[in-house]
């Protein structure tokens, strides 16, 4: 069994562990500038003042009082947290790449060129006609592919109408949002007894009303949804367009492509399948791609190649942007580079190993998995435990925990997502950690994180009583 | 048990291999694996009906990573080498090479979003110091940890201002300098929402409290001001403007960023109610626009507030430990009445920003932005003294940039500058629009000789 203990710095005489930078120091200025007049500028500014050593050793503290990939298993389900190649850093970090996006195109051929090359591969990938790289996350592009069924609707006349998109009960949060920040109604749709979409409720949840199908396959449970042409037929029969979130896209590489089951719209989520780092949040990016139908409503502009040059483009029918400028293009370096390191072999062995150890993983641990076949992923049950509670006790094993409590229909749900990138020496130890929790006693698993930098935080008065910056903090005190 | 790893490492390092070089299964893992599952092949695995399942190529050779990073390089090569004298909106300064080394530190970059708040202590840390250093640059109470640039952060300030019940109306009024790119992103946000994009006239981006008067009424629900301006201006009426929108009971929006805001008046000084801006000009850079989005915005917009916040709560042991909080606001909580779609955000380029803004400090800061004042103005008196040049356009303040009305017709100029190595904006027929910061000061006297030679 794997033992670990995470760093803590804590500083007698210090709330905290590692101080704020505003604890270690605060130095006010006077802002005095003749060449302005004074009711322009400000009067003070008061920030923390520390020499280069100081804050070098702040950052590197509370960057081991954080916990990445490469400190070990990150099985954070439909979240694919995978090795992180380094070489992309390089590549993105070029200074040639960073260039003003005002530069005129004739200037900038190489970062055109790039992006039409990555369009490409996105839509072979994907099976799809036309991909845009604009969208700066996956949730960004689920808005805009449903921007652009609307704006397909609305040019057919039927805007007006379509006023509603579908989405399954197991989908991701931002299905919904985008969805309606888009200005739809959303109808939910209740998944069937084996975790799937229920046809018979498509049917009469489809009609007239209906603007698009958002759908996850495999879904959030790992489920392929097998009635996938049917699906296709009953939406597109009522006039309605299927959009594909491809946030689990890792489970099919090279073996199925969205674009073949019948959807007419889907985003990448390249800080997922393809491996560019999550940088604690983000940026990642999530280019969407189209049929053909829909190519004239992409936003604005298109790369394209014209006699061994490339050009920027408005789409005839474009939804305008999405982006102040061409998406977050130092991620874009990066898919690019790592679609092109794995080549076709590549891609399809990310699936195989991603599938084999998400089924070898599960075969491993001692908790009730309810749904199956699961491809990438599988959504295990904490049982008679809080699956929160479960996941905090797998910390002390130097392992992050899976998703918790997603999705609903698997009660305390662990949402696990080795991804291709662990071996089978680590998915050994990531069981022993499920299954040592699993058979811990209650005390054991209420009494954690002990290993952590920190113990247990209280969420509530967290959220009941903010304190959002250091200035709140000393508000108080 | 890992006798096999030296072989199978070789082969796939050349790039020849068959599998993912990121998989580190050897065959024999893998016999031992489909052994504990019962399968005979890992394709087997798959349920995927034959009908759909994909048996072709995507044409796409593997290759090493030497040649892929050849292969790029080569690629990005062709990007002209010009300096650029480039804003109208995104900034280059010099970034110390301490953000990237501390950046890329691997416990932060291969992390995510801080669900386990226990194990991420140290990057919401990092972003709570963050959105300290907004509260601090804005004067306002609240600063979310990012959106994603600012075009996005404008359109989600509309939206926000038709969910707070203090403002009533439906119309957006932005400058007519806008840049485009920023309106068409907005209308996109709007589109959801019953709100109407409108332009009111400004002076080259400086509002005039009349003018802006003149358009206001109850139905307005958002009024956006740019300091500095798309064209490189310094506000000077924005007291008045508060007053004039606090009447009006519109929100009020003002665009920056954490330079400018190092030296100009605070945003919560003239009554602004929220601030949006591109706070990657510390820490990133142009970077062919990846960006940070910047939110902050007033206390009691809280509930209201689009993306993730960190808080400062207490863990068991008693400390002082940090959160991300009242996340009922967020999609995977709310879902279609969550306050935004986003999700995954910029939190890696806010990591930078805030070393970055350390680095400098205080002192650092107001340097910085005091310089931002300076350059232009030198290069624009430098210009003024060329014939056929008339710098700036307009008198003012200026900050990092100003507009020059040009007698040559104005394509034929920035195309020759170009050829010259130097990247200009074209602003209309006759003005161009030039950007001077610490990261390109050193070769303004080049650009001046090169202006100088083009225009003769
Ligand atoms: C199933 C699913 N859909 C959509 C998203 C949204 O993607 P992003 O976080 O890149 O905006 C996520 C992940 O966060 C997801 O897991």
């Amino acid at each position: 069994m794997q033992r670990h203990e995470q760093a803590v710095w804590d500083e007698t005489g210090s709330e905290g562990y590692e101080p704020l930078l505003s604890e270690k120091d605060r130095t006010t200025v006077d802002v005095d500038y003749e060449e302005l007049p004074d009711d322009l500028t400000r009067e003070t500014l008061e920030l923390p003042a520390l020499s280069e050593p100081e804050i070098a050793r702040h950052y590197t503290r509370l960057s081991q009082m954080n916990y990445g990939i490469d400190s070990g298993p990150y099985p954070l389900g439909s979240c694919t947290m995978k090795y992180n190649p380094k070489f992309t850093e390089d590549v993105a970090a070029r200074t040639e790449a960073a260039v003003h996006p005002d530069r005129p195109e004739e200037s900038v051929q190489g970062t055109l060129q790039l992006y039409h090359e990555l369009q490409e591969s996105l839509g072979r990938i994907g099976g799809m006609d036309a991909v845009t790289l604009q969208p700066p996350a996956g949730a960004a592009g689920e808005f805009t592919g449903i921007l652009v069924a609307k704006a397909y609707h609305e040019r057919n006349g039927e805007g007006e109408r379509r006023s509603e998109v579908i989405v399954p009960s197991s989908a991701h949060g931002t299905n919904f949002a985008s969805a309606a920040m888009a200005g739809y109604d959303v109808v939910e749709l209740p998944g069937d007894d084996d975790g799937r979409i229920d046809l018979e409720a498509l049917r009469s949840a489809v009609g007239e009303e209906t603007a698009a199908l958002m759908l996850t396959n495999p879904n959030t449970l790992g489920l392929f949804e097998r009635d996938i042409e049917e699906i296709a037929t009953v939406v597109h029969d009522a006039g309605g367009l299927l959009y594909y979130d491809g946030a689990n896209l890792n489970a099919l590489l090279g073996r199925a492509r969205p674009g073949d089951m019948g959807f007419d719209i889907m985003h990448y989520n390249v800080h997922k399948t393809f491996a560019t780092p999550h940088g604690g949040g983000g940026p990642g990016a999530g280019p969407i791609g189209v049929t053909e139908e829909l190519r004239p409503f992409l936003p604005s502009p298109q790369v394209e190649a014209r006699d061994g040059r490339y050009e920027l483009v408005e789409p005839e029918h474009s939804i305008g942007k999405v982006h102040g400028a061409m998406g977050n293009w130092l991620v874009l370096i990066k898919t690019h580079a790592y679609i092109r390191r794995l080549g076709d072999s590549g891609l399809r062995d990310t699936s195989a190993k991603a599938v084999l150890n998400a089924n070898y993983l599960a075969s491993q641990i001692d908790l009730e998995i309810p749904f199956g076949p699961f491809h990438h992923e599988f959504v295990a049950s904490a049982g008679e435990r809080d699956a929160a509670d479960f996941a905090k006790r797998m910390l002390d094993y130097g392992v992050h925990p899976p998703t918790t409590k997603w999705p609903e229909i698997v009660s305390e749900a662990l949402m696990t997502e080795p991804t291709e990138a662990e071996s089978k020496t680590t998915l050994d130890q990531l069981a022993g950690a499920f299954n040592a929790v699993a058979s811990e006693d209650e005390e054991t698993v209420a009494a954690a994180p002990e290993k952590t930098s920190a113990r247990y935080i209280d969420q509530t008065s967290a959220a009941r009583n903010p304190h959002l910056s250091w200035h709140a903090l000393s508000d108080d005190a | 048990m890992s006798h096999h790893t030296q072989l199978s490492r070789a082969t796939r390092t050349t790039g020849e291999s068959t599998g993912s070089p990121f998989a580190p299964h050897s065959e024999a893992d893998v016999e031992t694996m489909l052994q504990a599952i019962d399968a005979e092949s890992v394709e087997e695995l798959f349920d995927i009906p034959s009908s759909v399942r994909f048996d072709g190529e995507f044409g796409i050779d593997a290759a090493s990573e030497q040649e892929v990073v050849r292969q790029v390089a080569e690629v990005l090569g062709r990007n002209d080498s010009a300096t650029e004298f480039l804003g109208r909106g995104r900034y280059d300064h010099y970034v110390p090479s301490l953000v990237d080394h501390l950046a890329d530190r691997s416990e932060f970059l291969t992390s995510y979003t801080q669900y386990q708040p226990e194990i991420t202590q140290g990057f919401l840390q990092a972003l709570f110091e963050y959105q300290s250093l907004l509260v601090e640059l804005t004067g306002l109470e609240v600063a979310n940890c990012s959106m994603y640039d600012a075009a996005t952060a404008l359109g989600e300030v509309a939206t926000l201002s038709q969910r707070v019940r203090s403002v009533t109306g439906d119309r957006v009024l932005v400058p007519d300098v806008l840049r485009d790119e920023r309106r068409a992103v907005l209308e996109n946000y709007v589109s959801g929402a019953s709100l109407a994009v409108e332009e009111y006239p400004t002076t080259d981006g400086v509002v005039e409290p009349d003018a802006l008067e003149d358009v206001l009424d109850g139905d307005v629900a958002l009024v956006y001001v740019e300091n500095p301006t798309t064209t490189g201006l310094i506000q000077e009426h924005l007291e008045e403007i508060g007053e004039h929108l606090a009447e009006a009971d519109a929100m009020f929006c003002l665009g920056s960023d954490p330079v400018a805001l190092s030296l100009l008046r605070t945003p919560a000084s003239i009554g602004a109610d929220a601030v949006i801006g591109d706070a990657s000009v510390l820490g990133l850079g142009t970077a062919y626009g990846t960006s940070l989005g910047l939110f902050a915005c007033k206390e009691e917009y809280l509930r209201q507030v689009p993306g993730r916040l960190v808080g400062a709560s207490q863990d068991e042991s008693g400390h002082r430990a940090y959160t991300l909080t009242l996340q009922t606001r967020e999609q995977h909580i709310r879902r279609e009445r969550a306050t935004s779609n986003i999700c995954t955000n910029q939190a890696w380029v806010a990591l930078r920003t805030a070393i970055h803004a350390a680095v400098l400090g205080p002192d650092g800061l107001v340097d910085l932005a005091k310089n931002c004042h300076r350059l232009p103005e030198a290069l624009a008196r430098e210009l003024d003294e060329i014939e056929g040049i008339a710098a700036p356009v307009r008198d003012g303040y200026h900050f990092r940039e100003f507009r020059a009305s040009v007698e040559p017709d104005v394509a034929d100029l920035v195309s020759e500058l170009y050829a010259e190595g130097f990247a200009v904006h074209a602003t209309d027929a006759d003005t161009i629009q030039i950007c001077v910061t610490d990261a390109n000061e050193n070769q303004a006297e080049e650009l001046v000789a090169a202006i100088e030679e083009v225009v003769a």
